[in-house]
């Protein structure tokens, strides 16, 4: 099976190769051919958010192109794909491009939604020894509708003693611009999101978005809380003798 | 009233709301225990998605068939002999009110909860004319008794105040001299309501839904208070949003059902009223006259854009109830009558951009709303649609924000420009990665992250670079 990665501008820009690496080297394991379209950006949901639409059909337009080839495209981002799905109803007004666009959103998955669902695989065989807790990013659960594919694949990973989060449904501020447009707003609801992990003593939070992540973990590293934040794709490519996290 | 409550600026309002330690902890409170209630009366339902797909269709129906069915409900009422009058404004809903009121000489009016009676402003419009107007429903009692405190939820719009502040405002304002005790309190407000309801010449009511095929109007409460206010006083006036139909008997138990179950987890409130026309012969009780007053004021311009599904709501807060933001900022934050995501939505269209231009960025875009919804508003759509308008025709965006989303959609859709920038984020980024609380780093945006929270420090080899060097390695094997 040939697989593209799209890696996200947060995990291309801000964070270094680990949640990429460890993307390609779980799907080569389970036998795909995974390349990297070098021209790929950004998804565009940062100008589409933000009510900037035409510039958002110009990065949908660049980044249709970029995986045109493809045959799957696997992301290591609930949100990043729910905006792939959301490239169509921006070109309601323009069939050709709307078919292109239904075309990627088509074939675009989430990475555990990919392995679960696609591949039908539900153990990577990762172990990893800690205590961890998971956070459910709101664009992947409820616009992408990916609930229980993470679940699955963290069930079988050896070594994990799994918390839940309480009031996990809950977001934890980010919301893209939301996070430096609505600050005081942003840093009670990452309070609070911060609090409910301590309560399940868990020493990793582990999540499927880098929004959330970078938001989570700036505000534990901020407060010098010991909390670490992982991103489900270094803990699935997790193995007894390698530990990506230290 | 009128929509907007209070003078502040929008932050403002939002530092008074995170201060509030009380108010927050009552928000935090009342969400889980509505919702839990909601998520366990919906669940009992079965196929709760399917009621809402149905529940949407019979609001998507009545909406795009609104002037048929508002006819057919004017029509019914007419033919029992009520009196109908469409309103275009609050002014001229208010003027009608007024003059009904002068007709019968009243000068007391008994209320029932009504979250379109706030909008207009009516009770000041009947308080000039010198008219004693008392709301009945408990929580709207309170905060009127409490010099006007504006309402933070629409269902529970007392929700910001605690017993005590409860307590201390009988007291001040009734004389009150029992305890804090909620049964003691509401032993209280019952007595002396009890006065107000058998002195008022005239009853104002809100609407619920109004039933077109027999132009009943129906009331859904939890106190009873609904029932004194349309039973006792000569005239009732039900004062409504356009909005507000549904066809017949069988989509009114539907949304009923819907409405209640959303709002506070209850299969049924205490009481549903169902009330047709005027007292006939043989009627022990009801008003000898019947008024409904169908309010437009900005809404038939939202039908047929793409805000339409906006009027959809039935008005249950379960949007409310769900959301984060709502949660941490309370219901005054918003600045106007209709909080939380729907009054976000709804908010700027009625009343436009000018005042509340800040309400659609008050989102994170989670869609908790949207999926708490029991007719099916894509809220977060919405909300994300007044941006667009913000940015497309209102000409609110900043120029700051203009200008950073026109050069990333610049680089974002060319490879080489997006790589001179990203090659160049490592270094920057460890330069303002640190902040102290307060204190950020760096540019705009960067420095309004950095004030809370860390970045995460750029360590080792990029993805780009590691993803290279290894196909260069197995070019050479």
């Amino acid at each position: 099976m040939n697989v593209s990665l799209f890696l996200t501008c947060l995990a291309d820009v801000v964070y270094p190769a680990a949640v990429g690496k460890s993307t390609v080297e779980i799907l080569e394991r389970l036998g795909c051919e995974v390349d990297f379209p070098k021209k790929q950006t950004c998804c565009g949901q940062p100008a589409f958010n933000s009510g900037f639409h035409r510039e958002s059909r110009d990065v949908a337009k660049h980044m249709i192109k970029t995986f045109e080839e493809a045959e799957y495209v696997v992301s290591p981002s609930g949100s990043c794909v729910a905006m792939l799905k959301e490239y169509p109803h921006l070109f309601e007004d323009d069939t050709d491009w709307q078919d292109r666009a239904e075309e990627l959103a088509n074939k675009s998955f989430e990475l555990t939604q990919f392995i679960v669902d696609v591949l039908k695989v539900e153990d990577v065989g990762a172990e990893l020894n800690a205590n961890v807790t998971y956070h459910t990013s709101c664009h992947m659960t409820r616009l992408l509708g990916v609930k229980e594919a993470p679940m699955k694949l963290l069930e079988n990973v050896k070594g994990l003693h799994f918390t839940e989060l309480p009031n996990k449904q809950q977001c934890c501020g980010f919301g893209g611009t939301f996070s430096v447009k609505m600050v005081p707003i942003s840093e009670q609801m990452v309070n609070e999101k911060v609090q409910h992990i301590e309560e399940t003593d868990a020493d990793i939070l582990i999540g499927s978005d880098l929004g959330c992540l970078m938001n989570i973990g700036g505000r534990i590293e901020r407060q010098g809380k010991p909390v670490k934040v992982m991103h489900i794709a270094e803990v699935l490519n997790s193995r007894a003798e390698v530990k990506t996290w230290e | 009233m009128g929509i907007k409550i209070g003078n502040d600026k929008f932050f403002e309002r939002v530092d008074k709301g995170i201060n509030d330690k009380f108010m927050r902890k009552a928000v935090v409170e009342a969400q889980s225990r509505l919702e839990g209630r909601k998520t366990q009366t919906t669940e009992e339902m079965g196929n709760w998605e399917d009621w809402r797909d149905l529940s949407e269709e019979i609001r998507q129906h009545t909406l795009e068939n609104l002037d048929y069915y508002l006819d057919q409900f004017v029509e019914n009422v007419a033919k029992q002999g009520g009196h109908v009058f469409f309103a275009e404004d609050a002014a001229e809903a208010n003027d009608y009110i007024t003059s009904i009121v002068k007709k019968k000489e009243a000068k007391n009016i008994i209320k029932s909860k009504s979250m379109v009676t706030e909008e207009i402003g009516m009770n000041e419009a009947l308080e000039e004319l010198g008219c004693n107007v008392v709301e009945s429903d408990l929580g709207e009692w309170i905060l009127q008794l409490d010099d006007h405190d504006p309402p933070s939820h629409i269902v529970v719009p007392a929700l910001h105040k605690n017993k005590e502040q409860i307590r201390d405002t009988f007291q001040e304002k009734r004389k009150y001299d029992k305890s804090s005790d909620p049964n003691e309190l509401a032993q209280f407000a019952r007595k002396e309501l009890r006065k107000d309801f058998l002195s008022a010449e005239v009853g104002i009511t809100g609407c619920n839904f109004a039933v077109a095929e027999s132009g009943t109007v129906s009331l859904v409460t939890n106190e009873g208070n609904a029932r004194m206010a349309t039973t006792l006083p000569k005239t009732q006036i039900t004062v409504m949003g356009m909005e507000r139909i549904v066809p017949t008997w069988k989509e009114l138990d539907i949304l009923v059902s819907m409405l209640c179950r959303s709002a506070v987890g209850q299969k049924l409130t205490s009481y549903i009223t169902g009330l047709t026309a005027s007292k006939e012969e043989g009627d022990i009780d009801g008003p000898e006259e019947f008024h409904v007053v169908i309010v437009d004021n900005g809404r038939s311009k939202i039908l047929g854009t793409k805000f339409q599904s906006a009027l959809q709501c039935i008005r249950c807060a379960a949007c409310i109830n769900v959301c984060p933001v709502y949660r941490h900022v309370g219901g005054h934050s918003y600045g106007s009558i209709y909080p939380g995501p729907i009054g976000a939505v709804l908010t700027p269209l009625l009343e436009g951009y000018d005042d509340h231009k800040e309400l659609p960025y008050a989102s994170t875009l989670c869609a908790a709303c949207t999926e708490a919804c029991p007719v099916k508003i894509p809220l977060h759509e919405l909300l994300v649609e007044h941006r667009k308008v913000i940015v497309e025709q209102s000409g609110k965006s900043s120029f700051g924000e203009k200008l950073a989303m026109k050069g990333y959609a610049f680089a974002a859709s060319n490879p080489g420009v997006y790589k001179v920038g990203s090659s160049s984020a490592p270094s920057f980024i460890s330069s303002v990665a640190k902040g102290k609380d307060g204190h950020g780093k760096g540019p705009g945006p960067v420095k309004m992250w950095t004030d809370i929270r860390d970045l995460p420090e750029p360590t080792g080899e990029t993805f780009r670079k590691w993803y290279a060097n290894r196909e260069k390695e197995r070019d050479q094997s």
